[in-house]
């Protein structure tokens, strides 16, 4: 019998539209693609209002990715690239979108994206993504005002996360629920680097820990190395989480219980935040190259 | 007066018998999953080696490397950084600079001409900068580790590596495999970034000549082309440089013993 290999860290792909949205009607359409290091986000907005997204993950060539992503935003709204009346590139691989008119830093669109989703009360947004994390400060308009950021280092980021999932062949939605199905907290693994970490995972496991218990340690090592990277900028409130990791309970949990802090909720997928925010700065580049026209 | 030394790294044990200072007997062997029944084969094959040696043979016993603390058999232990300084120094009594880069942690050693420790920097938190990296380049470039070096004096030119990380460092070179970068250059950045960490490490004790490289990596010839690069300085290697830490160790036996009497 043949057996197909179970990849554990992927997560599923979609897309989503809002049915009771006519694009038609519609003064501006924008949009915001986010090609990052692991997955890509296109968004659509009507007037600023969330309109359809794609949320997958990033092939090897950054353009395609770039395409397929807001290809897969568009299907069935009866819509086109040329209909889109401007359109930004973010993230890690933001020059290498081919549609784009400007591209910027994923720094900015998710503090805007943050702004939009979480509401103007949000002063710190902390950005877990697949390969970096960063710690934002921003003002009541989502303006950038201060952040920090580690993209050298697995340790805190989903791809850490990802490794994980397939060592202990946990599906990576899964991974948080469990890590929080223990009845005392263990104590964090030992080793920051993910690769060390693995090593010492394999060795719980073989100690005779539970799934669980080894997801935990490693979620509360995760979680206190965020928090460290937080504490060097400080939390000023309210506070939100955005990216992959945003949808892990085990790494939100513990954040906000090391913080003694709540992070805000949003009934949107923390993952778009980046192209919300590109799509909201494509919104006001267009109307001023109107009004400059 | 036998004395021995106990190297247990994170990969691999290293027994090194000597008498009088001069080699008996030596062993190495996969460190496994159970430390404590590695070692003690580990130690009866030496043991074995040298003859059929007892425990009560041996006048003084010293554990080293990460797990030393695990060598029951020991009657003390001493650092790895002092094992590695007087066991490069004992091999080339010209060497000032010693560089120890195993499977988990890679250090760089300042010693003064009598083989003793100055200052030293140590890497043991990140596997970038140790054995597990190349290990893990190899295993993405789908060669064994000895080809990875070999391939590496063939590169013709530079590509550089932008990731630090191995988790990310393995998802570039699978980049660079699509977008058909040669092996051999692949394995040339892999070496050089390699190298950079180290040589980093280097300069925060003060490059001093001669520089000696020891530890499992100084069989990777693609290691040392890079370091040589990266350092601009020639390297000497010990004839069986993973043995260095276990006769570094088993050399301070000695001293001890010939400080007693």
């Amino acid at each position: 019998m043949a057996e197909t290999a179970v990849e554990y860290w992927r997560w599923k792909e979609y897309n989503w539209r809002d049915p009771d949205l006519d694009p038609r009607e519609a003064q501006v359409i924008s949009a915001g693609v986010d090609v990052g290091s692991v997955s890509s986000q296109a968004v659509v907005m009507t007037d600023g209002k969330l309109y359809a997204f794609a949320n997958m993950r990033t092939g090897s060539d950054s353009p395609e990715s770039a395409q397929k992503a807001i290809g897969w935003a568009l299907e069935e709204t009866g819509l086109t690239l040329e209909d889109l009346h401007f359109v930004v590139g973010t993230g890690y691989g933001r020059v290498n979108v081919p549609f784009a008119k400007k591209a910027i830093t994923e720094i900015a669109c998710h503090a805007r994206g943050a702004n939009f989703m979480y509401g103007p009360s949000v002063r710190t947004v902390l950005d877990m993504g697949g390969q970096d994390c960063k710690a934002i400060h921003c003002d009541e308009k989502g303006k950038v005002k201060a952040f920090l950021m580690n993209d050298k280092c697995a340790a805190g980021t989903g791809r850490g996360m990802e490794v994980m999932a397939d060592l202990l062949s946990v599906p990576i939605e899964e991974v948080g629920a469990m890590s929080l199905d223990v009845d005392e907290e263990p104590p964090p693994v030992s080793s920051t680097c993910v690769v060390f970490a693995k090593s010492e995972a394999s060795g719980l496991l073989r100690q005779g820990w539970p799934k669980n218990r080894v997801l935990a340690a490693y979620c509360a090592a995760m979680s206190h190395r965020v928090c460290a990277l937080l504490g060097r900028i400080g939390v000023e409130e309210k506070f939100a989480i955005t990216g992959g990791i945003a949808k892990n309970p085990g790494i939100v949990k513990r954040i906000e219980k090391e913080l003694g802090v709540q992070a805000l909720k949003s009934d949107m997928d923390t993952q778009i935040a980046g192209a919300v925010g590109a799509a909201l700065f494509a919104r006001v580049l267009y109307m001023k190259s109107r009004k400059t026209a | 007066m036998i004395t021995a030394g106990i190297d247990v790294g994170a990969k691999t044990i290293k027994v090194m018998l000597l008498k009088d200072s001069e080699p008996l007997a030596k062993t190495t062997i996969l460190a496994g999953l159970d430390t404590r029944s590695t070692l003690d084969r580990a130690f009866a094959e030496a043991l074995e080696a040298a003859g059929g040696l007892e425990r009560k043979d041996l006048d003084f016993v010293l554990g080293t490397g990460a797990g030393r603390q695990e060598v029951s058999v020991a009657d003390d232990q001493v650092t790895e950084v002092t094992a590695a300084a007087r066991g490069a120094w004992s091999v080339f009594d010209t060497a000032r600079t010693v560089i120890d880069v195993g499977a988990e942690e890679g250090r760089a050693v300042r010693c003064s001409d009598s083989g003793r420790v100055e200052d030293f920097a140590v890497n043991e938190k990140c596997a970038a900068g140790a054995g597990t990296f190349t290990e893990a380049m190899a295993r993405a470039l789908e060669v064994d580790l000895e080809e990875l070096g070999r391939m590496s004096l063939r590169s013709t030119q530079a590509v550089p590596m932008n990731a630090q990380c191995t988790v990310f460092a393995e998802s570039e070179v699978v980049s660079l495999l699509h977008a058909k970068t040669p092996k051999e250059d692949i394995s040339r950045a892999v070496h050089d970034a390699m190298a950079s960490r180290i040589t980093s490490m280097v300069r925060k004790v003060g490059l001093q000549e001669d520089v000696v490289v020891i530890g499992g990596l100084a069989k990777n010839v693609g290691f040392l082309d890079s370091m040589k690069r990266n350092l601009e300085t020639e390297i000497l290697v010990p004839e069986d440089p993973e043995y260095v830490g276990a006769l570094g160790a088993a050399l301070i036996a000695a001293d001890r013993l010939a400080e007693r009497r």
